[in-house]
Parts: structure tokens; C-alpha cells; sequence
């Protein structure tokens, strides 16, 4: 049989050369070259690019693929105990059930009539985020909950009109590059301390550097290093009584158990849902939110999109759209709140569901689960000859930050030697926060089972004793 | 009683025939609507006693004030009733896979191939924690250099980082390192002014000023072209750089690229190449080539990622050697024998998001690139102006409607078309013209605002759809544009076959009426009740 000229690739089907010909003559074209007149020739690339050699089978490019990531050994084959911002937590199946579907995962941009499943589906997800958090404004997800982050606090300087904001030091070093990168056009930021036996907020330094400057005070709960800042509500009181927007970080899976930040005097509540049905993907399954209550003032600050309820002509029919769609940067480029683009709507969803299939006994097991298991590796760790752990003497969540000055074994040491056990030991600390001496910060989730830790604990007796 | 014959509705003997669509419409309530007490929709691991009786109870130790007092309100369903729900509203979301999506113009809505998502889902990629050791992640740090090396190619950039979260993010990124550029040689309070066009996405714009940038805006000369002539009066020693899109969001290329990159550079500025319309170049010209400093690519459209819903994407950003020093952190690097990640870069701009960007997108993009190859690329670009210049043709074969601009030239990626004679004749706008054309299963879209074309309507169709889908979809613009002088109240009423009706939308800009959440809709619907 006569092959009829070189294969047409699966993904181009106008390439079959009498279906070219047929469109090139519509067009009015000799060839595609005519099409591309506009393009000086001296810009032209003359050559192939140098590429590898593709694998136009389906299966020798699985195969392909597959090979290299084989070469990753994963949290699943090993035991992790890492966190610090990416948690292994349980994924259902039904989330990735639901943000496999086609439909969801190929949809874009469309009419809130062609993609009203879109909508109703993300819409219900800042519903359930709004039960969780206790707050009646939550955005379509923004990329990460560094973006949250930093979005609150410019919202906060746009808000109070003021540029200067205070950070809790107990922050990730890579949020706070990123807050100062993202705040440095017009916004000051200054490091409030930590108090060394407790972690908590210092409060002096608070009450000393806040001022009538101070757009916003910053701090998570639970902090990055793990412990519960306990004092949330005297320190929106100090916000408050200066002027400023108390703006709270919180990890959302805490809230079945921790009161909602909202409740104590928060503002502005902001974080990451990549442990309510991510996968951790190497770090690929953040999105940020951003959660307000409703008034306008808060509102018209948001750069994201932000989708409402409204009635149809049809009595009894829901619809849905962007509220106040004027603010974006979509409807006036530069006079709008920062800008808006495509971000992590499909983990919004996705979130949605987790929250569906949670419920409220669900939120509240999982909470009390997991500060269960990770006090008891705490106090299992504890009694390692020469292992702190925890080294904040405060309530704890799911992290918590283990010290080994005690052992004569740095970090990398301890890990490197867990690594041979198939053990993926906490994240060292000694370049955010050289001041902790030799500790790391680990991670203990739902996932963990008594013996995952009972194993994480001999084989740290091993290596550090 | 007798069935009507739907042949006519169907592509049958060759000939075409508009489908009789209807999107589905289950009218499926609001989650909470569907809650029942008890109800429970997955359990979550028992905490063994061997702990319980270590710990205690966990939550008494809590301050009161600390603990939460009632459980969130969220509603509580069975799984399978979770998994309904769920399935119903995804069939009331058109996605790509199922529509002839060329009319999300500038979207670039290719077709995502399955075996990507396949691969970007495998538990060797979806387990893997960012900060495991390097040793245990081999795999797809190899992927992250290799896509790296790819992109170097196609661009003609020295280093890429793939940190940026999409397109936009990617956009900041380059506005940050052109100013941490400026910052370097002690010209950034100089250098204030961030030059775009009109035809550029608005983030161009957008992100300029959110990083402290006064934004010039230049409109097209009389032939729709980037006015040469308007950006020799804007620059000066005021000028950080350039923002700009080539082939512009209207298709059109401007031929005069690399005098505009001269223009910006003998300013001492420099200048950034939004290509998110790079479909159509592919293989044919690089950023490089023409000058640029920086570019970046949109991976959920060009190459090849799905949308979801708006993400999430990925963007990569590529500069020259001289401006790699301020990439974000960090980037990836072969010693010869392993993949590593490279901290130790003191001039950069710092974290744009957690850790190193969307993984499972690059490794979608890397195979993708490796199923087609360079020869594979060119034939995507050529194909998509093929079908973007076809589509034109046919389009112009509409009454009521034209393409702007460049008259007689070609276009490249995509077309902004206007229907201003059509409205003019019926007055029926473009957007109705948008919901009608929805009544037959596809997507339509106008343009950013401002609308600088009247009554615009922007068309991108890629590589991935046939002949006859392109035909299609023509024959439903046209088929609307005759209903709009025919029957223009039907048009004008649309959408009638989609899952809902006609929005009001005057209560989303209404403070005492909006709701962004189920809880606050109650609230207020209670409120107005009283």
C-alpha cells in the first residue's frame, strides 16, 4: 500500500496536505509563506530549531516521560515529615475525580451562561471557604498563598492609606521575599520579634513600632514554625487601636478545631488551600485566598475576581457573575487593584469538593487528628537524648520546630541519615532562622500512623545517639 | 405523532447543518441546599489508642478562646451525592474537549493532549514534597532543565525560570527584574515610566503600575500598527522598558519590531516580549532575533496545558545572560551529573510563589513539545495562521462584518474582527451576537476594554481544529448575523439554550445586594424581606 506522503500529526489535522491545499486556496494563499509577509526576513529563523528528537507515538512518549520521573522517589514510597507551606495531607478520591473531568479541566474564560457549572462550582467554593472562615467574602482563588498574602497587605495599604506594614519575624523567609518584592514600590516593612521561649508575637516591640503610619500587622495562626500565636485578639486590638488592618494568615485545614481568625479581630484572613484535596506536585498544587467581610470598602480592594449570586428573567433561577468587575484590571488595565489573569480556579473547585466531602464532623476530626499525632511525636521525639522538640513552649498544630544542638549532629547530617532510611527528615531552619541554633521543622499530618512515627523516633535514636 | 426528520441538523453527506445544542440543565441547587444532618461524605483516619492514650485530650489543652465553639456550617452530604453534584455542574461548563473553541480569541484554546494529563498525574509527580532531597527528585528537576533547554531554543534567551504562576505572573516577574535591572546601575528613581500598546494584554499595563511604574500607553497608527512615531515621542531617560505583544491581540505582526526594540534600547531601556500569541511563531521568529531582553511564554496556551477553569497555568520568563543574575530563585542546574537547584544568586529578585512553579504544567508542556519535535512546532504555527487566515476569509464572506486594520495584510495568531456595520443595520451588539452563537454550544468573545475596535469580536484557531469545525463555526456566525437582521429580538434575548437565562446583573454592583457567598445571599435576601 502507497503511504500517502509523511504522517499527519494527531494533534494538527488540517495538516492532511488536500485539506491544506483546499484552505490555502480559500485564504488566497500560494502557501502558508504568504501568511507570514509581515515578518522581516532577517528575522526569519532560516533553520530548524535544534530540538530532540521527537517521540510522535503516544507510547514512546509515556514511555519516555515515565522513565525520567521514575527516577523521583516520593513522599508516598518514602516517609515524609516535611511541611513548611506544601503538606502531604490525604487527597479523596472524589477531588480528583472532579478536577480530572474534562469539562472543568479544559474550560476557561466563558459566559457565565455556557460555563454556569464554572461559576455555581466556584461560587459554592467561596461559600463553603465563607462557613470555614466565618467571613462573607472569599475571592476566586489567586495563585498562591504568597500572592494572598501579599495582596492583603496592599489591600490594607490601600485601605488605611498608609505604607508601612508589620510582619511577625516567625514568617517563612520565602514569603517574606516575596511580600518585600511585591510591597517595595511604596510599602515599608518591618519585622516585629518573637518571644524565644514561647514564639509568640512580642508585643512590647509591636506596641513600640506601631504608629500612625502603620497600614497592617501581619502574623499567621498557626505561624510557620507551627506553635498557635494565642494572643490574636490583643494584637488586632493594637491594630485596631492604631488604625491599621489586622491581616492573618491561617492554614485552612486548622479550622474545624482553631477559632477563625475573624473572630478575633481579623480584618483581612489569608492563606493557601493546597491542603483541602492538592496533591503536593512538587509544590504545583497552591492557590491563595483571600477571605473579608463584606463591606465596600474591603470589596472594592480585591484585585481578584470576585463572583456573586443573581437572579435570571426566570423567577426562582440562580445565575451568577463578577461582582464589581469595574475594580479589575480586566475592565480599566492599570486603574484597576493590581491586576487579574488566569490563577488556580480548578484547585478552587477542588477545595470545594474537599469541603463538601468533609462536612463539618469531618473538619473537626481531621483538626483534632492531627494536632493528636503531632503531639505525640513531639513528646516521643522529646525523649531522644539531645532532641528538643518542640522548642516553643505554645500550643501546636501540625508542625512543630525540633531542635538538635543536643546531639552534635547538624541538620543535613541527621537528614542524610534518615534519607538512607527512607526517611524524609523535617526542613532545616538554619538559613531563615540562624538564631534557633541547629533545628528543623516538622511536619505530622492525618497521613501519619502511629508506627510511621514510632519508626521516624528509632531511627533518629539511631542516627543522633 | 409524527418525528421530525433532524437531518438537517446533522453534518450529514458533507454538508453542514447547525446542531440543535442545548447545554445541559440539571438545575442543580446550591450545595447547602442538598445538605442533610448526618450526612457524611468520606471519614478520615481513627487516631489509634496507642496515641489517644499518650496524648489525652488534645483540644482541652487549648486555650478556651483558641478553640473553635461550633463546628463551620458546612453543608453534609453522602459521597455519592458529592460526586453528583459535582458531575452535574462540570456538564454545565463547556469545556475545550468538548467545543469548537475558537472563539475565546487570545486564549489560545488548543487541544490538551490526555496523555499529558496522564503523565502530569502519575503519583511519581503528585507525591513528590518540594523540599525533598535533591537526590530523590532527579526526575523532574531533569524535566524542569530540559524544558529549560527547549525553551532557550525557541525563544533565542539565555535562561528561562519557570517559576511564574501564568502569563500575568510571568509579566511581574519581568517588570521586577527590569527594575532590580534599573536598581543595579542606579537609574531607578530615573527610570519611572513602563511603556505598553493598547493591543497588549492589560496586565501589561496593570502589572507596570503595581510595581511602581507610570504607564505610557501607545495607540496604533492609522493602519492598526504600533505607531513607531508615538513611541519616539514617549521614551526618554524616563524610560524602564518596553511591555509589549507581537503578533498584538488584534493578529496583526508589527514588521517594525526591531525598530522599536532600537528605539526603547538607545533610551536606555529595556524591553520585554509578551508572547502569549507565540502559537503562530513558532519556528519562525525568536524574541532574541529581534532584540528583546526578556520575553515570556503562557504554558496553558501555547504550550498546550489546559485552562482549568483559569488555571492553573504556568508562566516562564527568559532573559538574556546579562539579566539572568536577577531571575527568581531558584533556577536549575546540571553539574554534569545531577540536577540541582541553584540558591547562591544574590542579584535576584527573590520568590515570585512557593518553591519553583506549577510542576505538573511544564512536564505537560515538555511532552508535548516532545511529541512534536522542531519540524512538529513549525507545522503547529503554520497550521494555526492557516486556519486563522481561512477562518478570515470566511468570516469576510459575512455581511456585517470586518477586520480592521492592515487592510489586504495578513494576520497571524488570531483576528479582531468588529461587527460595527452589522450594528449599525440591526442594533444588535456584539457581545448578543456572543450569547446567541452560545444557543449553538460555543464560546465567543469580544475583547479587553477599552474597546478600541466597535463592537469587536476576537477569533483564535489554533492548530487543533479541522476544516469542518472552522466551517462550523463560521456557519453559526452567520447564521446569527442573519437572525440579527431577520429576527433580531431573538438575538437580542439569547442565550435560549444554555443551563440558565438572562442574568440581571444589577445587584453584582450593588453593595447592599451582591453575594459572593451562600451565607451572605441569605442574609440579605432575609434582610430585604423584613
Amino acid at each position: 500500500m502507497n503511504k500517502p506522503g509523511p504522517s499527519v500529526h494527531p494533534y494538527i489535522p488540517n495538516s492532511v496536505p488536500a485539506v491544506k491545499a483546499q484552505m490555502l486556496r480559500k485564504a488566497g494563499a500560494e502557501s502558508v509563506e504568504d501568511f507570514y509577509e509581515d515578518v522581516p526576513v532577517e528575522l526569519r529563523l532560516k533553520e530548524n530549531m535544534d530540538l530532540p528528537e521527537p517521540l510522535p507515538s503516544e507510547y514512546a512518549l509515556k514511555r519516555h516521560v515515565e522513565g525520567i520521573l521514575a527516577r523521583n522517589k516520593t513522599a508516598g514510597e518514602y516517609l515524609s515529615f516535611l511541611g513548611a507551606g506544601c503538606w502531604q495531607h490525604y487527597v479523596p478520591a472524589v477531588c480528583d475525580e472532579v478536577n480530572r473531568r474534562g469539562e472543568f479541566l479544559t474550560a476557561y474564560a466563558g459566559e457565565p451562561y455556557d460555563d454556569h457549572g464554572r461559576f455555581q462550582a466556584l461560587f459554592e467554593y467561596a461559600s463553603m471557604m465563607g462557613e470555614l472562615l466565618n467571613m462573607d467574602v472569599v475571592n476566586v482563588p489567586t495563585y498562591d498563598g504568597f500572592q494572598a498574602t501579599a495582596t492583603s497587605l496592599r489591600m490594607a495599604s490601600r485601605i488605611t492609606g498608609r505604607y508601612e506594614v508589620l510582619v511577625a519575624r516567625t514568617i517563612s523567609g520565602d514569603l517574606l521575599s516575596r511580600i518585600r518584592d511585591y510591597c517595595k514600590p511604596k510599602i515599608k516593612i518591618k519585622l516585629i520579634g518573637y518571644d524565644s521561649w514561647t514564639g509568640q508575637l512580642d508585643l512590647d516591640a509591636l506596641k513600640t513600632e506601631i504608629s500612625s503610619k502603620t497600614a497592617a500587622i501581619y502574623f499567621e495562626n498557626p505561624s510557620y514554625l507551627g506553635f498557635i500565636e494565642t494572643r490574636g485578639d490583643e494584637i488586632a486590638r493594637i491594630a485596631h487601636d492604631h488604625g491599621a488592618v489586622c491581616v492573618v494568615g491561617v492554614d485552612p485545614i486548622s479550622l474545624g478545631i482553631l477559632t477563625p481568625p475573624v473572630e478575633y479581630g481579623a480584618d483581612i484572613v489569608c492563606g493557601d488551600i493546597q491542603p483541602l484535596g492538592m496533591h503536593m506536585q512538587f509544590g504545583g498544587g497552591h492557590a491563595g485566598f483571600i477571605a473579608t467581610r463584606d463591606e465596600k470598602t474591603y470589596v472594592m480592594e480585591y484585585p481578584s475576581r470576585l463572583f456573586g449570586i443573581a437572579p435570571t428573567c426566570v423567577p426562582g433561577e440562580h445565575g451568577f457573575g463578577d461582582v464589581a468587575y469595574e475594580r479589575t484590571s480586566f475592565a480599566v488595565r492599570e486603574e484597576g487593584k493590581e491586576w487579574v489573569g488566569t490563577a488556580a480556579a480548578l484547585w478552587g473547585i477542588t477545595a470545594g469538593v474537599y469541603l463538601a466531602l468533609m462536612g463539618p464532623e469531618g473538619m473537626v476530626e481531621i483538626g483534632e487528628g492531627i494536632m493528636s499525632r503531632s503531639r505525640y511525636a513531639m513528646l516521643e521525639m522529646n525523649r531522644i537524648e539531645g532532641v528538643k522538640a518542640p522548642v516553643f513552649q505554645s500550643p501546636h498544630f501540625k508542625e512543630f520546630v525540633v531542635n538538635f544542638d543536643g546531639t552534635g549532629k547538624t541538620v543535613a547530617e541527621i537528614n542524610k541519615a534518615l534519607l538512607a532510611r527512607e526517611i524524609f527528615g523535617g526542613k532545616g531552619l538554619t538559613r531563615e532562622f540562624p538564631e534557633l541554633g541547629n533545628s528543623a521543622l516538622y511536619c505530622v499530618t492525618e497521613v501519619h500512623t502511629k508506627d510511621d512515627i514510632d519508626r521516624l523516633v528509632s531511627a533518629l535514636k539511631e542516627v543522633v545517639e | 405523532m409524527a418525528q421530525q426528520d433532524i437531518s438537517k441538523h446533522r453534518f450529514t453527506d458533507g454538508k453542514l447543518n447547525l446542531r440543535r445544542f442545548h447545554q445541559a440543565r440539571w438545575d442543580e441547587p446550591i450545595i447547602f441546599e442538598l445538605s442533610r444532618e448526618g450526612q457524611r461524605g468520606i471519614l478520615v483516619p481513627e487516631v489509634e489508642d496507642g496515641i489517644r492514650n499518650e496524648v489525652g485530650d488534645v483540644l482541652a489543652a487549648l486555650p478556651a478562646k483558641l478553640r473553635r465553639k461550633q463546628p463551620p456550617k458546612l453543608p453534609e452530604l453522602s459521597q455519592p451525592q458529592v460526586l453528583r453534584h459535582y458531575v452535574r455542574l462540570s456538564q454545565e461548563t463547556l469545556g475545550t474537549d468538548l467545543n469548537i473553541d475558537v472563539g475565546q480569541g487570545t486564549c489560545t484554546m488548543k487541544y490538551s493532549p490526555k496523555i499529558n494529563d496522564q503523565l502530569a498525574n502519575l503519583p511519581k509527580l503528585a507525591d513528590l514534597h518540594p523540599l525533598q532531597d535533591e537526590e530523590t527528585v532527579q526526575g523532574i528537576l531533569e524535566i524542569m532543565y530540559r524544558f529549560e533547554q527547549i525553551l532557550k531554543e525557541i525563544s533565542g534567551m539565555d535562561r528561562f525560570s519557570l517559576q511564574p504562576a501564568a502569563g500575568s505572573a510571568a509579566i511581574y516577574a519581568n517588570v521586577s527584574i527590569i527594575r532590580a535591572y534599573h536598581e543595579s546601575r542606579g537609574e531607578a528613581a530615573q527610570r519611572d515610566e513602563m511603556i505598553t500598546t493598547i493591543f497588549s494584554h492589560p496586565s501589561n499595563a496593570a502589572c507596570a503600575k503595581t510595581a511602581g511604574f507610570k504607564v505610557i500607553t501607545l495607540y496604533p497608527d492609522q493602519d492598526g500598527y504600533p505607531d513607531l512615531e508615538a513611541l519616539k515621542a514617549a521614551v526618554s531617560e524616563r524610560t524602564a522598558g518596553l511591555l509589549i505583544t507581537n503578533p498584538e491581540d488584534t493578529g496583526i505582526f508589527n514588521p517594525r519590531i526591531e525598530e522599536f526594540v532600537q528605539v526603547v534600547h538607545e533610551a536606555g531601556g529595556l524591553c520585554s516580549y509578551d508572547q502569549a500569541n507565540a502559537n503562530g511563531l513558532l519556528g519562525i521568529t525568536r524574541a532574541r532575533d529581534a532584540g528583546f531582553d526578556l520575553c515570556h511564554f503562557n504554558l496553558h496556551k501555547t504550550f498546550s496545558s489546559p485552562h482549568g477553569c483559569g488555571g492553573p497555568g504556568g508562566g516562564a520568563s527568559g532573559v538574556t545572560e546579562e539579566l539572568a543574575r536577577f531571575l527568581p530563585l531558584p533556577l536549575v542546574e546540571f553539574d554534569g551529573h545531577k540536577y540541582y537547584l541553584d540558591y547562591d544568586r544574590p542579584d535576584s529578585v527573590g520568590k515570585l510563589r512557593p518553591f519553583y512553579g506549577y510542576a505538573p504544567v511544564v512536564v505537560r508542556a515538555y511532552a508535548w513539545v516532545m511529541s512534536l519535535g522542531a519540524e512538529g512546532l513549525r507545522e503547529v504555527a503554520e497550521i494555526a495562521v492557516l486556519n486563522n487566515n481561512y477562518l478570515l476569509a470566511k468570516m469576510l464572506e459575512i455581511r456585517g462584518v470586518t477586520a480592521p486594520y492592515a487592510k489586504g495584510k495578513r494576520r497571524i495568531e488570531q483576528v479582531r474582527y468588529s461587527w460595527e456595520a452589522l450594528t449599525k443595520e440591526t442594533g444588535v451588539h456584539s457581545e448578543q451576537l456572543g450569547l446567541r452563537a452560545a444557543d449553538f454550544g460555543v464560546h465567543y468573545w469580544t475583547s479587553h476594554h477599552p474597546f478600541i475596535v466597535p463592537e469587536p469580536c476576537t477569533l483564535e484557531p489554533t492548530e487543533s481544529y479541522s476544516k469542518e469545525e472552522l466551517d462550523e463555526y463560521a456557519a453559526i456566525l452567520a447564521h446569527v448575523a442573519d437572525e440579527a437582521r431577520t429576527d433580531p429580538d431573538l438575538v437580542k434575548t439569547a442565550p435560549h439554550n444554555s443551563t440558565i437565562h438572562t442574568i440581571d446583573r444589577a445587584p453584582l454592583d450593588d453593595p447592599s445586594q451582591w453575594a459572593m457567598t451562600w451565607r451572605a445571599y441569605l442574609r440579605k435576601v432575609r434582610e430585604e424581606r423584613k
